[in-house]
């Protein structure tokens, strides 16, 4: 009992009060791509992106890609593309996560009404991974720790996809795993929708050029939250369903 | 430098008659050589395979090679030396080239099987009126990657447990070889996402090897104190989640947000939870000019404090002790035979450890001790995790001192050595990593073998869940926490 109560005392009060707001420190985040124009026939950071996350002329960074790895914000001699602390990075579509120069607005998610109706106050995750690295496995499974706390809002994993609201893909979404992935979201009762957790599950992030993946299911089924990063932080996810769903939107 | 945990070699100095080579072998793994990988890959001549052997004996990596004429195969060494077993069903299913009487040639990972392919697994089946099987997976009920397991079993009690892993293969060996190796950190990053740095440092090692550099001693002791904290933030992981498979909700709550302090901490000092970017090819990479030494410091006296709490409460929890005593033994023996690396190998009594096995200048210099535990069960894995996760701190707390405040440096990779095989090993929290990168005439990259230690490990949790209880076998999988994809690559 006394040993209880000391780890009581010790672990104090450790939930992050609004996740919007948070601030990790360190945190390589959200990509910002100033309004210098690039020098002619420079490619430094296409060259230096292991994804094939940059186009140019104009410059654009696909966050889908993206594993954040600051790879081109060291390689580009004009210091054009830096990578900030900005943690909010989800999107409400595909084309939300490309970025370009300036100040053009951060990837954003609309409330939907639709989705906040039917599951703003509940909302049932069916976790599947299909070729995760345990990266976005880890930080889906911290959502439940006592730091972000995601059951406060009412969003649990659940153990059956009969459960479940929503799918969270992570993982390029392997050959092997095809009929698996298909089965669990036939077993999801309607209605349903698919969140793509990560690079790899938006993309094939790292592994988008392998000839063993077979992401049909991402092609019919359009997510309806995109989050990227390698892996996301557990933030980028909590802001993310917050804003889906309108809950706790800032007055 | 005998002890280094890198081994290179000139391509031309290696190679040997079949004989000769198999002969070698046997002779060295005897003798009590331990192998650390072995693997196949195309030779100059298409109608023969090359085939390479690394060992470690005596505190040192050595490599044996030999060509096989790919139609006519060769004699398997698993039947004597059993720890070779999952290399041979490798070598197997990636070149089609056959080692005659391996006792089970199974599939490793079944390559773009497809669906059709990974229901036609050839599941080993005990047969007799009282046997039933359980299937679980490859879904599971958590968050967590996907296999599938296959209990055979009488009554409650599991006779044989089938793993069938490759549903996470995501064709990670071709793709090492698509880009300059000088710049993969990334991908590497991603082959077992939670052992980030281990893998990325067995790759830097090998690329400096091949590049003709080696580490400063400031960047060594920066890429240990970046692994200790990976082992100790999996280790708390590993330990909250054993905690939560056996219904101790503080001690999952307790571990779990310590788990936060360390993982922040290396996001601090790399940008990344999970210490992407810590390791960089002859690079010291830091996010800002901000500080380090005083808040990493902070975060090791908050852990050492806390998780002593934890580790205490944890202990002391009859019902912990009940579900975690006996339950999944393996013993000495098996570890030693089936060639289990890491905390697997540890809890059942074997001092292996790549830090102190082949310490190099950074472990001579800081030594590491294997934590050893003699039961074999869930409680001694438990257990090994505990205690090094003060050993981590302690070595980190060293490691701070001898270094003082870190400062970034980058140095040009340059040209990698042409027609030369450099192996290096690093031990993960889960054991260890063997990466072996082999240049062409040209330089170019020829060949790279990535290991995970899970590869070897699986085999262990098979063994050990053996006669236990199948309500037992979620703490039995997760006291060895091994990788799916690390494993599938």
């Amino acid at each position: 009992m006394l040993k209880a109560l000391r780890v009581l005392r010790s672990q104090g009060r450790q939930y992050i009060p609004d996740p919007r707001r948070a601030a990790p420190a360190g945190f390589r985040g959200l990509p910002v791509l100033s309004e210098r124009p690039c020098d002619e026939g420079c490619r430094a950071c296409a060259d230096a992106c292991p994804t094939d996350a940059i186009a140019l002329a104009p410059l654009r960074l696909d966050l889908g890609r993206c594993v954040l790895c600051d790879e081109c914000a060291r390689a580009c001699p004009a210091g054009t593309i830096t990578l900030g602390p900005e943690h909010r990075m989800a999107s409400g579509t595909r084309e939300g996560l490309v970025l370009r120069q300036g100040a053009a607005a951060p990837p954003a998610v609309a409330v939907s009404e639709a989705l906040a109706r039917r599951f703003g106050r509940s909302l049932k995750l069916r976790s599947v991974s299909s070729g995760g690295c345990n990266g976005c496995e880890l930080e889906l499974n911290a959502l439940g720790n006592v730091n972000f706390d995601l059951g406060r809002y009412g969003i649990d994993f659940v153990a059956s996809p009969r459960h479940a609201d929503a799918m969270v893909l992570s993982g390029p979404l392997t050959a092997n795993m095809r009929e698996a992935v298909e089965l669990a979201w036939a077993a999801m009762p309607a209605p349903r929708f698919v969140i793509a957790f990560g690079a790899c599950a938006i993309s094939g992030g790292p592994y988008a050029g392998s000839t063993v993946l077979a992401r049909e299911l991402l092609e019919r089924e359009v997510p309806a939250l995109w989050l990227p990063g390698c892996p996301p932080h557990p933030l980028t996810f909590v802001s993310g369903i917050l804003d889906l769903l309108g809950i706790d939107l800032p007055r | 430098m005998s002890g280094a945990s890198t081994f290179r070699a000139a391509v031309a100095a290696l190679p040997t008659e079949p004989k000769a080579f198999f002969d070698a072998a046997k002779a060295r793994l005897a003798g009590g050589a331990r192998p650390v990988t072995f693997w196949g890959q195309p030779a100059d001549d298409p109608a023969e395979l090359t085939l390479t052997l690394v060992l470690e004996e005596a505190g040192r990596l050595d490599a044996l090679r030999t060509a096989v004429p790919r139609d006519r195969g060769f004699h398997a060494l698993t039947r004597a030396h059993p720890a070779l077993h999952v290399f041979e069903r490798e070598i197997f299913e990636q070149h089609g080239v056959k080692p005659h009487d391996h006792p089970w040639l199974k599939p490793v990972r079944s390559p773009g099987a497809g669906p059709a392919g990974m229901l036609r697994y050839p599941l080993y089946a005990v047969e007799g009126k009282e046997v039933h099987e359980v299937a679980v997976g490859p879904i599971h009920a958590g968050v967590i990657e996907p296999g599938h397991f296959r209990f055979m079993c009488l009554g409650e009690v599991v006779h044989h447990l089938e793993i069938q892993l490759g549903w996470q293969h995501r064709g990670a060996a071709a793709l090492l070889l698509r880009r300059d190796p000088r710049s993969l950190a990334p991908l590497v990053e991603t082959l077992a996402g939670d052992a980030s740095v281990a893998h990325a440092w067995a790759w830097a090692d090998a690329v400096e090897a091949l590049a003709g550099l080696a580490a400063s001693p400031e960047l060594e002791l920066w890429r240990g104190v970046g692994l200790e904290l990976e082992r100790i933030a999996m280790h708390l992981s590993g330990l909250a989640g054993l905690a939560n498979d056996v219904a101790f909700l503080q001690g999952s709550a307790g571990y779990g947000r310590l788990r936060t302090t360390v993982i922040n901490a290396s996001m601090l000092a790399c940008g990344s939870r999970l210490g992407r970017g810590w390791v960089r090819a002859c690079e010291l990479r830091l996010p800002s000019d901000r500080p380090l030494l005083e808040p990493l410091r902070a975060a090791l006296a908050l852990l050492e404090r806390d998780v002593a709490l934890v580790d205490d409460r944890f202990a002391a929890s009859a019902s912990v002790r009940a579900r975690l005593d006996g339950v999944g033994a393996l013993r000495r023996e098996q570890a030693l035979e089936l060639g289990l690396v890491g905390p697997a190998a540890r809890a059942s009594g074997v001092a292996l450890d790549a830090r102190h096995g082949l310490p190099g200048a950074l472990y001579a210099r800081l030594p590491v001790e294997p934590v050893v535990e003699a039961t074999g069960d869930c409680w001694a894995r438990a257990r090994v995790r505990m205690r090094e996760i003060g050993a981590s701190i302690g070595w980190i707390r060293a490691a701070l001192d001898a270094l003082g405040e870190p400062a970034p440096f980058a140095t040009p990779v340059g040209p990698l050595a042409p027609s030369t095989l450099a192996v290096a090993v690093r031990e993960s929290w889960r054991g260890e990593v063997v990466h072996a990168l082999e240049t062409d005439a040209a330089g170019r990259l020829r060949h790279y073998q990535a290991q995970d230690p899970s590869l070897r490990n699986w085999h262990g949790l098979a063994l050990a869940v053996r006669e236990n209880e199948i309500s037992d076998f979620p703490i039995c999988n997760k006291s060895f926490d091994l990788s799916y994809c690390g494993s599938d690559l």
